[in-house]
């Protein structure tokens, strides 16, 4: 038996090396996936690009634009002279807003009644909106600022404090990183993407180039073809999973707080579910593509709902219902809180039976319908 | 010989794929040292009854029994009794030569020290030792067809299930790979799995159990000169074995009534022939023809042909009855079950 199966993965491993677009997904696709959502997939809103058309031209509105500047949420990228100019810069998408200074911003500063404007390219909600309370913060900021260096000009109270004031702790992610979101949710999709693709392929390419009759008719059980086909992926997913969160903590400064232990034991209880669902679609495809696409059919709904790409409660009452029924909602929660938070077992005990549910019964219905014959 | 002592014996088999019958009743018994030729048309039923004979499919009645194993029951046990080709090239093209042999070796439970010599015996005995290092999917047509059957004797089976294995292989090849089955027939395989002795020098060797000499084969073709090779013979059509016998039994079915026919202009004696009454059937074999006749008329139309080919102005060289070959039999029985 332990012959059987070894011949097997070793024959398995040896096609894996010796097939381009096998290893293209398995070395590539992961590093690739990381950096596109490390970098590209950030809702991170930084050095937005801001277009100034300062009338004043005093030192009070320079004292502004600095505040804009240090802030570094926005560039101060192109001055302004006409309304003419401000709205070409923003249809040609060259700044995504302009602060408009007026002449008399200098008098009515002193008087305490100053009003500055600014335009916002609202095409894009995202950035409109972190830019919008950026800006109202670093207006904010300011104004106190000011009030408190005129109260101490006029002789009276050193410091003006506003009647409420939130101090805000950001715990686990102080810099609100958006890649500390991503990144382990990468991990995620490469155990469940990559290990669901390659498993249903393998199966379905020995079907595809008549080579399962021959495994057919050898005294292999099914049991033992099957473990002996996944194994060698098993243990690629995991060497995926490494690389991602090697690159992910030296490179993206991901933390990895929690133990590594319950990382790979969730991670192979994600595992289960992937394999099982590669697995299901093998015995319904009867080529590679139609794996593929089967595959696909599963996945894609996944991504989008698990929590991948946006937070569950982001998303209406009816698709956090639907989320359930997604084994990768389950990880990514895990995924993010042990390696974000550093939680132990029995903060995300639920996910971690919720998924193992879901990984026996995937795993089991494959098997049942797996089948060592033609029909 | 009792039922027990065939490698291979099937019984009633039937399997239907949606409402079509692919095979409906068939029995075959082989002995061991036996090679046993399916022969039919194409969707007669030759590869869906080698399928359920390997438990590739699964019977919807019959029993198959591989050297005392039931096929349904003991597959694996059945299995390991195996060596089967299938019609379409099924192994690893990525793989190398001795990579394949080795992998179906360990599969069928070939101990790390045992594969090796083993292997290259088998290359050797298929010419295929010098190539052992080539990607199999480098490989000529023939040579892929050799390295299946070398795959298939890699663990020394009892019974060999071999389907087309010579289609679309050239003349050369097909002779080489007969001989190759012969010499196998005539030096049985049953070596214990550890023994060191070779089953190709013909030394003497303990007998396994059930066992009456040599490896049960049975092998479908589309040949009739391959099919003439074969010590029985079964010709199936619409999923059942219409005619079962050695080759010459077969060949009787059709004694004196056999013609064969020569001269000019070919298509016109064809012609004056068909339109004889006690002419069936006729068919070109080369630069002449084959004619049919009803029984005992042969005599009849020996006579009667010459004398109409003369009237309607062709050419006569000859006109004789011969013996039937397997490939008028053939013919004959396709027409017959269409009937």
């Amino acid at each position: 038996m332990i012959l059987r199966l070894s011949s097997i993965i070793r024959k398995e491993f040896i096609q894996i090396l010796r097939d381009p677009r096998t290893l293209a997904i398995i070395l590539v696709i992961p590093i690739m996936q990381l950096f596109l959502l490390g970098y590209a997939a950030t809702t991170d809103i930084k050095n937005v690009p801001l277009g100034v058309w300062d009338q004043s031209r005093s030192p009070q509105s320079r004292e502004l634009l600095d505040a804009f500047r240090s802030a570094n949420y926005f560039n101060i990228a192109y001055e302004v002279g006409s309304q003419d100019e401000e709205q070409s810069l923003i249809e040609e998408g060259k700044v995504r807003g302009v602060l408009i200074i007026p002449p008399d911003y200098a008098l009515h500063i002193s008087e305490g009644d100053a009003q500055v404007s600014m335009i916002l390219d609202g095409s894009d909600a995202t950035a409109g909106s972190t830019a919008l309370s950026a800006a109202q913060l670093i207006g904010q900021a300011y104004s106190t600022q000011v009030m408190s260096d005129q109260a101490a000009l006029s002789g009276r109270s050193t410091t003006i404090k506003p009647p409420v004031d939130v101090r805000t702790q950001v715990w686990y992610n102080p810099d609100l990183v958006s890649a500390y979101f991503m990144i382990p949710g990468v991990i995620g999709m490469i155990l469940y993407a990559i290990a669901s693709i390659l498993t249903a392929t393998t199966i379905v390419r020995e079907r595809e180039r008549g080579t399962i009759e021959q495994l057919i008719v050898t005294p292999i059980r099914a049991w033992e073809l099957v473990v002996g086909k996944i194994l060698p992926y098993v243990i690629v997913s995991f060497l995926d999973t490494f690389e991602v969160l090697i690159i992910g903590h030296w490179w993206f400064g991901i933390p990895i707080r929690g133990s590594l232990g319950l990382i790979l034991l969730t991670s192979g209880l994600l595992l289960l579910s992937s394999l099982g669902i590669g697995l299901l679609a093998s015995t319904i495809a009867n080529t590679q593509q139609e794996a593929y696409l089967t595959v696909w059919l599963t996945l894609l709904p996944s991504i989008f709902l698990s929590g991948f790409f946006f937070p569950l409660e982001a998303m209406p009452f009816f698709l956090q219902a639907v989320a359930y029924a997604i084994p990768l909602r389950y990880y990514l929660i895990i995924i993010r809180a042990l390696l974000i938070k550093g939680v132990g077992i029995s903060a995300i005990q639920n996910e971690v039976i919720a998924l193992t549910i879901f990984g026996v019964v995937i795993m089991g219905l494959a098997a049942m319908r797996f089948r060592k014959r033609l029909d | 010989m009792s039922d027990s002592d065939y490698f291979i014996d099937a019984i009633n088999l039937v399997r239907y794929f949606g409402e079509t019958s692919a095979v409906d009743g068939v029995s075959i018994q082989i002995k061991p040292g036996e090679i046993y030729g399916l022969v039919g048309s194409d969707g007669a039923g030759k590869t869906t009854t080698i399928r359920l004979l390997c438990g590739a499919l699964k019977v919807d009645s019959g029993n198959a029994v591989i050297c005392g194993y039931d096929v349904i029951t003991q597959t694996e046990n059945a299995r390991s009794q195996l060596g089967y080709l299938s019609q379409r090239f099924s192994l690893y093209e990525d793989l190398t030569v001795l990579e394949n042999i080795r992998f179906f070796a360990e599969v069928r439970g070939m101990k790390p020290n045992e594969w090796l010599p083993r292997c290259m015996e088998i290359l050797e005995f298929v010419g295929l030792a010098n190539f052992k290092d080539r990607r199999t999917g480098q490989l000529s047509g023939g040579m892929k067809q050799k390295l299946g059957l070398a795959s298939a004797l890699v663990t020394r089976p009892s019974v060999l299930l071999l389907d087309e294995p010579t289609t679309g292989v050239d003349p050369v090849t097909r002779q080489d790979f007969w001989q190759l089955l012969i010499k196998l027939v005539s030096a049985p395989l049953h070596l214990p799995p550890n023994s060191t002795q070779s089953y190709l020098g013909g030394v003497s060797r303990p007998k396994a159990v059930g066992e009456g000499g040599g490896v049960a084969v049975l092998i479908s073709t589309p040949y009739m000169d391959e099919a003439a090779r074969c010590n029985r013979v079964g010709f199936m059509r619409h999923g059942k074995i219409i005619a079962e016998g050695t080759p010459s039994e077969l060949r009787t079915m059709l004694k004196d009534r056999i013609l064969e026919l020569s001269g000019a202009p070919i298509k016109q004696l064809r012609h004056i022939a068909q339109k004889d009454e006690d002419v069936e059937d006729v068919r070109a074999f080369g630069d002449r023809l084959h004619l049919r006749v009803r029984g005992d008329k042969a005599q009849v139309v020996i006579d009667r042909l010459p004398s109409e080919i003369r009237s309607e102005g062709a050419e006569l060289n000859r006109l004789r009855s011969i013996p039937a070959q397997l490939e008028d039999v053939f013919i004959y029985l396709s027409e017959q079950s269409y009937e």
